[in-house]
């Protein structure tokens, strides 16, 4: 199973010790692996149910919130690192939330299905849209409501006075360096603001 | 899941006067109290349950010979329910000012040998507070694994946060608020107004004479009773429907199943709470704000706390709604404290902090799972 992987990836790019925010943290496994494995502190941010219910059995710090109504609840720079993973193509906000991400965190890291990966531009090619196991879902039913590419992103960083410190692909675990935007179903970015 | 069968509620005397924050003192005074389960022995199991408005030391288990007699939160704490008598040992205090056994208005005032009555001194949340406190000092409690209340009850847990830091290692917050609203204020006002206007209140001093301001308390009772309803509870529940199926064309007569719900909790209500205690705990309210000596800074109210917390609202809740409890979540952010914040959507309103929520239910569950971690 390579989510294990892509989440240790991503976990490396922690500092240990740092103070963390999950934003979109799911069932609190990273907050977990990162408190547990990098002594980490902080909180996730969910706004289902049995998430934030999943988040309380593992006893992870967990603030139900929609993250659609940003982050007015936290501070300026008052997290070391905020995350953002597999969440951003969720939301109709998404540059604002970007801005509050690095707003909120002195380091930002997001990721997100990159949409230019081959097999998709394959199927584009084809035609139809692309259903594969980053984006599983038919165009009609797809609750990813910005899909963009890694290039993309890169776009939207400089235009929101990001910095980017580092950014790679994830193919079934492995990290990619090279020709990410081609060779990566999911896109990683580690960003500050400039 | 079962009850905790049969309880008796137990008594503790103090001699030594109980300083109040209005500067006034209570010379000497009793609690009342019920506890479940057992204290470990290294004394860390210990949750202590802070009541409401109406509530009182009967959180759990029923009085024998008595129908119905189950305590307020009785589907919340028992063996194998989320507030396990199993692991824990739970405590319910009886607040002062209350008419539920501890001292209030309608026990002699040592001074005059008569009943308090609007004698009875204004009690606030802290000095409830420090009661609880000297009674866990008796007991033999130092610290205690969790305090968690709902509503008033809320803000007791909030203010043992900030009062005695080191004595709580968690604190639940259900249906809390840093303070009340110029609105919330107003219905305590109309409510202590009905009192205060009954020609059988007399001035608080209504024991002697044998006569209860019935009519003030039904007014209050009802004005509260909505407020703690959502709208589209209280219109699933009963909507226009009638009383007797068509119109009577009368001003006065119950027309509608709501007034007739409403005039039949008043009523029930009358019979058994007290005027004076109503007044106090009303006031104990609108007092409640931490905040206040600190310019109106609740993050700075807060930076005394240690607590882990968990903070708990409900989305129809628009008595103290979600938008309060965020208040509080933000400072404890602010002060980096561990703190975990959930929203309930119940349907219910105020209320849903005594209901069995399948939701609400399975959060404290694992909050409190996390407590018993490590209270050994």
């Amino acid at each position: 199973m390579s989510e294990r992987k892509d989440m240790e990836l991503i976990a490396e790019m922690v500092p240990p010790g740092a103070r963390v925010l999950d934003l979109g943290c799911g069932s609190g496994e990273l907050l977990a692996h990162l408190r547990d494995a990098r002594r980490c502190s902080g909180y996730g941010v969910e706004l289902a149910d049995a998430n934030v219910l999943a988040c309380t059995q593992r006893g992870v710090n967990v603030i139900q919130l929609n993250l659609e109504e940003g982050l007015a609840m936290f501070e300026d720079q008052s997290f070391d690192v905020v995350l953002q993973l597999d969440t951003m193509q969720h939301l109709r906000n998404t540059e604002r939330m970007l801005r509050e991400t690095a707003r909120v965190g002195r380091i930002g890291i997001v990721s997100f299905p990159n949409f230019a990966h081959w097999p998709n531009r394959v199927r584009v090619a084809t035609g139809r849209m692309p259903v594969t196991k980053a984006l599983p879902y038919e165009w009609y039913d797809t609750p990813n409501i910005r899909v963009g590419t890694y290039a993309d992103f890169e776009v939207l960083a400089r235009k929101d006075g990001l910095r980017i410190l580092d950014s790679f692909g994830i193919q079934d675990g492995v990290e990619i360096r090279r020709w990410p935007n081609l060779l990566a179903s999911v896109a990683v970015f580690k960003f500050e603001r400039a | 899941m079962s009850s905790v069968g049969q309880v008796q509620p137990q008594s503790m005397h103090f001699t030594s006067p109980l300083p109040l924050r209005s500067g006034a003192s209570l010379r000497d005074y009793t609690l009342v109290y019920e506890t479940y389960g057992t204290l470990n022995a290294q004394r860390s199991n210990a949750v202590l349950v802070c009541h409401a408005l109406n509530a009182s030391h009967h959180v759990a288990g029923t009085y024998a010979g008595l129908d119905k007699s189950e305590g307020w939160w009785d589907n919340l704490v028992g063996p194998g329910k989320p507030l396990d008598t199993k692991r824990f040992f739970v405590i319910g205090v009886n607040n002062l000012g209350s008419c539920f056994g501890s001292t209030g208005p309608m026990h002699a005032n040592p001074a005059t040998r008569q009943a308090y009555g609007a004698d009875f001194p204004v009690v606030t949340v802290e000095d409830w507070v420090d009661s609880q406190a000297l009674l866990l000092d008796r007991m033999g409690i130092a610290q205690l694994a969790a305090v968690i209340g709902g509503s008033l009850g809320g803000m007791q847990a909030l203010d043992w946060a900030l009062r005695y830091p080191p004595r709580i290692r968690h604190c639940i917050a259900v249906a809390a608020a840093p303070n009340l609203s110029a609105q919330n204020i107003a219905f305590n006002e109309v409510a202590r107004r009905a009192i205060v206007t009954d020609p059988e209140f007399h001035s608080g001093h209504f024991y002697a004479l044998g006569v209860v301001p019935k009519r003030g308390l039904r007014v209050a009772r009802m004005i509260g009773h909505i407020t703690y309803l959502s709208d589209d509870a209280m219109g699933e529940k009963f909507g226009r429907q009638l009383r007797n199926g068509a119109l009577s064309f009368s001003t006065q007569n119950v027309e509608f199943e709501i007034e007739s719900y409403l005039r039949h909790q008043g009523d029930k209500f009358s019979d058994y709470f007290d005027a004076n205690t109503y007044l106090l705990i009303t006031r104990a309210l609108d007092y409640f704000d931490p905040a206040r000596d600190f310019g109106g800074d609740l993050r700075a109210a807060f930076s005394r706390a240690l607590a882990r917390f968990q903070i708990v609202s409900f989305t129809t809740d628009w008595r103290f709604p979600p938008a309060r409890s965020r208040e509080i979540v933000r400072a404890l952010l602010d002060n980096r404290l561990d703190v975990s914040y959930a929203e309930i959507a119940a349907p219910h309103g105020h209320d849903a902090f005594l209901l069995d929520d399948a939701r609400y239910h399975a959060l404290l569950r694992a909050c409190f799972d996390n407590v018993a971690k490590e209270t050994g």
